[in-house]
C-alpha cells in the first residue's frame, strides 16, 4: 500500500465518521421516538440543530476564560483523532500506530477533563455539579473500559487496535467466553460514557438529574455546536469500537479497495442494528438514582475484570 | 492446544453459568432471582446436552432432560407460586453492599480456579478447564446464601449451589451414575416442598420472612 | 593531570561542593538579602542544570570510583558514579534548577538571618541529596542520609512559631529516624560478618535467602518510611504543607526519590538476586498506597495536603513498578523486567517534574492570596494567568493524560502488566492483571483529584474577597514554573530519546535493556514490538492541533454570528453568588460516599431551624488511630512505668549505677 493511498483511506474514514456521526444520533433518536409511539423529528434533525447553532450568536458569561472558549475546539480535535484510530471500514490505517487502545482511552479522558474544567470555569452551581458527576462516572468507567480492552489485548497479544481487530476478524472462528463478559461490561460503559439513559438522560434539563447537560449549560452558539457534534462523534466511536471488538466480521484490510463496498455494507447494517438496539435499551430502562450509578459502573468494572479472569480460566 | 467447537461451546456455557451466578449476587429483586435461577438451569441443561452429543454418553441426554424439566420448569413454577402466595416479590436486603460482595466473589473465583487446576489436570475430559468454574459457582451460591436476609433467596442460593455441583460432576467425570442423579433430583424436590412448608410456618410465626427474626428464638 | 579533573565524578562532586559553598555564603551575606535571592539561588539553579548535563552525559559511561582521604577516623569515604546515580543526579539537578529559580523570587520578601539560615539549609539539603546518590559505602550514605533528614527538618520548621508546624516537624523527624535505624540495620545485615561496609564489599557478601530477605525487609521499611509508603505515610501530609512551597516541591519531587534510589540500589545492586515474593510484597504495598493516597487526596480541603496525598499515590505507583520489576526479574523475564524498570524510572522523573511544578504553583497562589484553604480560593485564572497556564500543564500531566509525560509512564507500566501472563507462577499471572485494574483505578481517580484541584483554585468565581487583589507571580517564579512545565512537555513528547538514555540504567541494574523501543524511529515508541503496541505523542499532538486550527479557522470563515458577553445562564436562576459554587468538600463527597469505609469521617450537621447553620466534615486517617495512637499510648505508658525509677535522691541513683556495674561484670565474666 502506498503512502498516498493509506492517507486517502485514512482521510476518507475520518471524514465519514465526523460527517455521519449526527446521522447516527438522528437514527437513535428516531428509533426512540418510534418505540415511544411518537413520529420523531427525522433522521436529519441533528444536522438542523448544528446548522442553527452555528448561525447563532455566542453569549459568553462575563467571567469566561480562555479555557472555556478553547475547550470545544480541543474536544472536537480529540474526537477527530479518535475517529481516525478506530478501524471502522479497514484495518491497518496510517494513523493507527500513533495510539493504541490505552492511548485511545487517554484521548477520551483528555477531552473529558477539559470539558469538566470548562464546566467549572464560569463558577455556577450547575457547572460544578455536572463536572463532579461526570468525573465520578468516568473514574469508574475508564478503568472498566481499559479492562475490556485488556481482555481483547490478552487474546490478540497486542494493544494495537489494528492487530486486535485482525486477530478477531480474520483468524479462525473461535468462541471467546471472556469477550462475552467484556461485551456486557462495554455496553454498560457505553451507556455511562455517552450520557445515555440509565445513567444520564440526554433529553432533560431537569436540574437534579443532569450530568452531561449540566456541564455544557453555559455553552451557546458555535461553541455548543462543536460540543454537541463532538458528543455525537463520541457516541459513534464507541459504537464502532464495540463493533470492532465484538462483531468485527467483514472489515477490509487497508488498501483493499475492492473489499470496501462489502465492508461498508456490513458496517451499515451493524450500525443500524446497534442504533436501534441502543434506542430499545434506553426505552426499556429507567434513569437510576445518582448513587446507584457507582454500583452500576462498579458492576461493569467487575464484569470486565471477570472477563479478564475468564480468559485465564478457559482460554489459556 | 486447539479446542474443538463443542469444547468452545461448553466453555461459553460455563462462562454464562458463572455470569448468572454473579448476576444472582447483584440482583435485588426476588422475582428476577427466580428467573435467573431458571436461566441457569437452562444453561446447565444445554451444556449437558452438548457434552452428551460430543462424547456420545447417552445417559447424559436423560439427565439433561431431567435438568430442564425440574430446574427450568418445575422449581421456578413452584417458587413463583410460593412468592405469589406469600406476597414477597420485591426487594431483597443484602447484609453487605453489592460491590463488596462482588469483590469477594472475584477473590473466590481466583481461589476456586487455583484449587481446581491440579484436579482438572488429572481429569481427562474435554471439560477440564470448566471444573474451576463449577467450583466457583458453588462457592458464589454459598456466598449469596450468606449475604441474604430473606428466606426465599437463601433457598434459591441452595438450589443454585446444587446446579454448580451438578456441573462439576459433568465436567469432571461426565456425570454421576443415574441412580445418584435421580436421587438428588428427588431430594431437591422434596427439599423444596419442605422449604415451602417452612416458609408458611415462619411467616405465621413472625409475620415476615426476614430471617433476622429467627434470632428471637434463642431468647425463648 | 589537568584532564583528569574533568571526569564526571569530579564534576558532580564539584557541584555538591559548590552548593555547600553557596549555603555558607548565604549565612555570611545575611545582611544583603538582595544578593542571596538574586544571586545565590540562581547560581544554585545553574549548578542544577550543570548536574543535569553531567548526569545525562555520563549515564552511558562505565562507573567511576573515588576514595576521599578524609571522613571518619580510619574510614575513608568512598564515592562512586554509575548510571543509576547518574539518572537520579540528573533528576535532582533538573528539578532543583526549576525550584531554585522559583525560590529566588519566592523568598525575596524574607529578611535578615532567617533568609541566611534558609539559604544554608536549602543548599545543604540539595548537596546532601546529591551525596546520597554518590555514596559508595554505608558510612557516607548514612551521614548524607541523616544530613538530608536534618536539613529538611529545619526547612520544614521554618515557621517554627506555629504549633502545627512544630508538631509536623517532630513527627517527620521521628519517622525519618526510625527509618534511618532500619536502613542502618539493613546495612549491618548485608555486610554478613566481614565488617567491611563499602558497597563493593556488600555486593560480594552473597547472603543466603533468609538473611537477604531480612536485609531487604529492613531496607524496605527504612526507605518506605522516607518515601511515604503505607503505613509509614503519616508524616507526609503534615510535613509537606508545613514547609515553604519550594521546600515542599523539593521534598516531594526529589527527596522521596532518594528512597526509590535506595530501594533500587539495595535490591538490584547490593543484594543482587531478588526473590519473587519481595516483588509481590512491594507490588501489594504500592497498590494499597496508590489507592489510599488518591482517595485521601480527593477529600482534602487544603491544597498542599491534597498534593501531599497525591505524592503518596505516585510513590505507590512507583513501588508498583519496582514490584513488577522484581517479579519479572526473579522469574527470568529479562525484557519485561527492563520494561517495568523503565516505567518505574520514567515515573520517578515524571513525578519529580509535575509534582514540583504543582507545589510551586500552590506556592505562587499562597504568596498572592495568603490562602491554602481551597474553600477560600477560586477564579485565579483571571488574576494569575501565568501560574494558571503553567499549573494546567502540571495538572494534566499528573492526571496521566496524553501527550504529556504522566501518560508515558502509565502506558509503559500497563504494557508491562499486560505481558505478565508469561509468568510461570499460576496464581501470580492471574493476580497481576487484576492488580493492573487497581492501578488504572488509581490513575483515573487522580484525574478526578486534579479536576478538583485545578477547578477549585483557578476556575470559577473567587470564594473570598481578599483574593480579588491577587497578583501574578514574578519573572523568577515564572522561569521556575516554566522550566518544570517544559520538562513535563518534553518528557511527554520525546519518550524514545529518554528511554534510550534509561537503557544504560536498566542494563546496569538487571542486565537487560529496552533497545527495541526505538526500532521504529524516534517518532514511535514501541517497547516490545511495533505489532504489539505503539504510541506516538508527537503525531498525537500534531493531529489534535491541526484539527483545532482547521476547525477554528473554518468556524471563523463561515460563521456569521457574533460573540456577546452576558451574565451566566445557569438555568435562569437569578442572584448567583460565588458561595453557590461547588466547594472542595462538595467535590470530594462522591468519593467519601463510594469509598466510605476507607475514611474515618465525622459529620456535624445543623438542625433544620438553626439560624446560623454550621456544617462540618472531618475526614481522618484510620491508620493514625489503628497503629500510631496505640503505639504512642504504649510508649507513654511504659515511660511512665520507667519514670517510677526516678526517686530524686542521689543515693538511689548511685545504687542503680552500682547494680548495673555488678550486672555487667557478671555478664562479661
Amino acid at each position: 500500500m502506498s503512502l498516498i493511498e493509506g492517507i486517502s483511506y485514512q482521510l476518507l474514514q475520518s471524514l465519514l465518521m465526523v460527517l455521519l456521526a449526527p446521522l447516527m444520533l438522528g437514527w437513535v433518536n428516531q428509533c426512540r421516538a418510534w418505540l415511544q409511539n411518537k413520529s420523531g423529528a427525522g433522521l436529519l434533525q441533528p444536522y438542523r440543530v448544528l446548522r442553527k447553532l452555528f448561525h447563532k450568536d455566542v453569549v459568553l458569561a462575563h467571567n469566561a476564560s480562555v479555557l472555556f472558549r478553547a475547550t470545544p475546539y480541543i474536544r472536537f480535535g480529540c474526537m477527530w483523532l479518535a475517529a481516525g484510530i478506530v478501524p471502522v471500514l479497514a484495518t491497518d490505517l496510517p494513523f493507527s500506530p500513533a495510539a493504541d487502545v490505552i492511548a485511545l482511552v487517554g484521548i477520551f479522558s483528555l477531552s473529558r477533563m477539559f470539558l469538566a474544567l470548562a464546566a467549572m470555569d464560569i463558577g455556577t452551581a450547575f457547572g460544578g455539579l455536572g463536572a463532579r458527576r461526570e468525573m465520578m462516572v468516568s473514574f469508574l468507567a475508564e478503568p472498566a473500559l481499559l479492562m475490556v480492552f485488556f481482555t481483547a489485548s490478552l487474546i490478540s497479544h497486542s494493544t494495537s487496535l489494528t492487530t486486535i481487530v485482525q486477530t478477531l476478524a480474520h483468524a479462525k472462528f473461535v468462541i471467546y467466553p471472556s469477550l462475552a463478559f467484556a461485551a456486557a461490561a462495554f455496553l454498560m460503559i457505553l451507556l455511562a460514557e455517552n450520557a445515555r439513559v440509565p445513567v444520564d438522560n440526554p433529553a432533560t434539563h431537569l436540574e437534579l438529574t443532569m450530568m452531561h447537560e449540566a456541564m455544557i449549560l453555559e455553552y451557546s452558539g458555535r461553541h455548543l455546536a462543536l460540543v454537541e457534534w463532538a458528543s455525537a462523534i463520541k457516541l459513534l466511536i464507541y459504537i464502532t469500537i464495540g463493533i470492532a471488538l465484538f462483531l468485527p466480521f467483514g472489515i477490509a484490510e487497508a488498501g483493499e479497495w475492492s473489499a470496501l463496498p462489502l465492508a461498508f455494507g456490513a458496517l451499515l447494517v451493524k450500525l443500524l442494528l446497534a442504533g436501534s438496539g441502543l434506542a430499545l435499551l434506553e426505552t426499556l430502562s429507567a434513569k437510576m438514582r445518582i448513587f446507584l450509578v457507582p454500583e452500576f459502573l462498579g458492576t461493569a468494572f467487575l464484569l470486565a475484570v471477570l472477563g479478564l479472569l475468564m480468559h485465564f480460566l478457559l482460554e489459556s | 492446544m486447539p479446542i474443538t467447537l463443542s469444547g468452545q461451546l461448553i466453555n461459553l456455557l460455563a462462562a454464562l453459568l458463572l455470569l448468572i451466578a454473579f448476576a444472582m449476587i447483584t440482583q435485588r429483586r426476588i422475582l428476577s432471582l427466580v428467573n435467573l435461577f431458571a436461566l441457569q438451569g437452562l444453561v446447565l441443561g444445554m451444556s449437558t446436552l452438548v457434552v452428551a452429543y460430543s462424547t456420545g454418553q447417552h445417559h447424559l441426554y436423560f439427565s439433561a432432560v431431567l435438568t430442564l424439566a425440574i430446574k427450568v420448569v418445575l422449581l421456578p413454577w413452584i417458587l413463583h407460586r410460593l412468592m405469589r402466595k406469600l406476597n414477597v416479590q420485591w426487594d431483597v436486603e443484602t447484609l453487605i453492599n453489592i460491590p463488596s460482595t462482588l469483590l469477594v466473589g472475584i477473590a473466590l473465583v481466583i481461589f476456586a480456579f487455583n484449587l481446581a487446576s491440579p484436579i482438572s489436570h488429572l481429569a481427562g475430559t474435554i471439560l477440564r478447564s470448566t471444573l474451576g468454574i463449577a467450583l466457583a459457582s458453588v462457592l458464589l451460591s454459598f456466598l449469596m446464601m450468606i449475604t441474604r436476609r430473606k428466606a426465599i433467596p437463601q433457598v434459591i442460593g441452595f438450589l443454585a449451589m446444587e446446579n454448580g455441583l451438578f456441573f462439576a460432576a459433568t465436567s469432571a467425570t461426565y456425570g454421576m451414575p443415574m441412580v445418584v442423579e435421580l436421587g438428588i433430583a428427588l431430594d431437591v424436590l422434596v427439599g423444596m416442598f419442605i422449604f415451602g412448608i417452612f416458609f408458611f410456618q415462619i411467616r405465621e410465626r413472625f409475620d415476615s420472612l426476614d430471617l433476622r427474626h429467627m434470632e428471637k428464638l434463642k431468647d425463648d | 593531570m589537568g584532564m583528569h579533573f574533568l571526569q564526571p565524578l569530579n564534576l558532580v562532586a564539584g557541584v555538591i561542593l559548590f552548593w555547600m559553598a553557596l549555603g555558607l555564603f548565604g549565612l555570611l551575606l545575611q545582611r544583603r538579602p538582595r544578593l542571596i535571592t538574586g544571586l545565590l539561588f540562581p547560581a544554585g539553579a545553574a549548578g542544577g542544570v550543570f548536574l543535569l548535563l553531567i548526569g545525562g552525559y555520563a549515564m552511558g559511561d562505565s562507573s567511576q570510583t573515588m576514595v576521599l582521604g578524609f571522613g571518619l577516623p580510619d574510614l575513608p569515604f568512598h564515592l562512586r558514579l554509575d548510571s543509576l546515580s547518574c539518572f537520579f543526579l540528573a533528576l535532582l539537578g533538573s528539578v532543583a534548577a526549576g525550584i531554585s529559580w522559583f525560590a529566588s523570587g519566592y523568598f525575596r520578601t524574607m529578611q535578615g538571618s532567617a533568609l541566611g539560615l534558609l539559604c544554608l539549609q536549602y543548599h545543604v539539603f540539595l548537596a546532601s541529596m546529591g551525596l546520597v546518590m554518590l555514596a559508595d559505602d554505608a558510612y557516607l550514605f548514612m551521614v548524607a542520609w541523616e544530613t538530608m533528614a536534618l536539613s529538611s527538618y529545619f526547612l520544614v520548621t521554618t515557621d517554627h512559631h506555629l504549633p502545627e508546624v512544630h508538631k509536623a516537624g517532630f513527627l517527620y523527624l521521628l519517622i525519618a529516624h526510625i527509618g534511618a535505624i532500619a536502613i542502618l540495620l539493613s546495612f549491618g545485615v548485608m555486610q554478613g560478618g566481614h565488617s567491611d561496609y563499602t558497597f563493593g564489599a556488600l555486593r560480594e557478601a552473597h547472603l543466603t535467602g533468609f538473611w537477604a530477605s531480612v536485609a531487604f525487609l529492613l531496607a524496605l521499611f527504612g526507605f518506605g518510611a522516607k518515601a511515604g509508603m503505607l503505613p509509614l505515610h503519616v508524616w507526609l501530609p503534615d510535613a509537606h504543607p508545613a514547609a515553604p512551597s519550594p521546600v515542599s516541591a523539593l521534598m516531594s519531587g526529589v527527596m522521596l526519590k532518594t528512597a526509590i534510589y535506595g530501594i533500587l540500589r539495595v535490591t538490584f545492586d547490593l543484594l543482587g538476586t531478588p526473590l519473587l515474593w519481595w516483588g509481590a510484597l512491594v507490588l501489594a504495598l504500592g497498590l494499597v498506597s496508590a489507592l489510599f493516597g488518591v482517595m485521601f487526596a480527593a477529600v482534602q480541603t487544603d491544597m498542599k495536603r491534597l498534593l501531599a496525598y497525591s505524592s503518596i499515590e505516585n510513590i505507590g505507583v512507583i513501588f508498583v513498578g519496582v514490584g513488577l520489576t522484581i517479579i519479572f526479574h526473579s522469574d527470568g523475564k529479562g525484557l519485561l523486567a527492563a520494561l517495568a524498570l523503565t516505567a518505574t524510572l520514567y515515573h520517578s522523573i515524571n513525578h519529580a517534574f509535575f509534582k514540583g511544578l504543582l507545589f510551586l504553583g500552590t506556592g505562587a497562589v499562597l504568596h498572592a492570596t495568603g490562602e491554602r484553604n481551597l474553600g477560600r480560593l477560586g477564579g485565579l485564572i483571571h488574576r494569575m494567568p501565568w501560574v494558571a497556564a503553567l499549573s494546567l500543564v502540571g495538572a494534566l500531566a499528573i492526571a496521566g493524560l496524553p501527550p504529556l509525560n504522566g501518560f508515558v509512564s502509565e502506558w509503559l507500566m500497563l504494557q508491562a502488566f499486560l505481558l505478565s501472563p508469561g509468568l510461570s507462577q499460576p496464581y501470580l499471572n492471574m493476580l497481576v492483571p487484576v492488580a493492573a485494574a487497581a492501578l488504572v483505578l488509581a490513575t483515573a481517580l487522580s484525574a478526578y483529584v486534579m479536576v478538583k484541584f485545578y477547578g477549585v483554585i483557578f476556575l470559577g468565581q473567587p470564594r473570598a474577597e481578599n483574593i480579588r487583589q491577587a497578583h501574578d507571580a514574578g519573572w523568577w517564579e515564572r522561569l521556575g514554573l516554566g522550566w518544570l512545565a517544559l520538562g513535563c512537555i518534553a518528557l511527554g513528547l520525546m519518550p524514545v530519546a529518554v528511554i534510550l538514555q534509561l537503557d544504560s540504567v536498566t542494563h546496569a541494574l538487571i542486565g537487560q535493556d529496552l533497545g527495541t523501543a526505538a526500532k521504529s524511529g524516534w517518532l514511535f515508541l514501541t517497547p516490545v514490538a511495533a505489532q504489539r503496541a505503539s504510541y506516538s505523542p508527537v503525531f498525537f499532538l500534531t493531529v489534535i492541533l491541526v484539527v483545532v486550527l482547521i476547525s477554528f479557522l473554518a468556524v471563523r470563515l463561515f460563521y456569521t454570528g457574533r460573540l456577546k458577553r452576558g451574565p451566566a445562564w445557569d438555568c435562569g436562576y437569578p442572584a448567583q453568588t460565588a458561595r453557590m459554587q461547588d466547594t472542595a468538600e462538595g467535590f470530594g463527597q462522591p468519593i467519601r460516599h463510594i469509598f466510605g469505609p476507607v475514611f474515618r469521617t465525622q459529620v456535624e450537621l445543623p438542625d433544620a431551624d438553626d439560624l446560623k447553620p454550621k456544617y462540618r466534615v472531618i475526614v481522618q486517617d484510620r491508620f493514625w488511630h489503628l497503629i500510631y495512637l496505640p503505639i504512642a499510648r504504649s510508649v507513654e505508658y511504659s515511660s511512665r512505668q520507667i519514670g517510677k525509677l526516678q526517686q530524686g535522691r542521689i543515693h538511689v541513683y548511685l545504687l542503680y549505677s552500682f547494680l548495673t556495674l555488678i550486672a555487667l561484670l557478671l555478664l562479661i565474666r
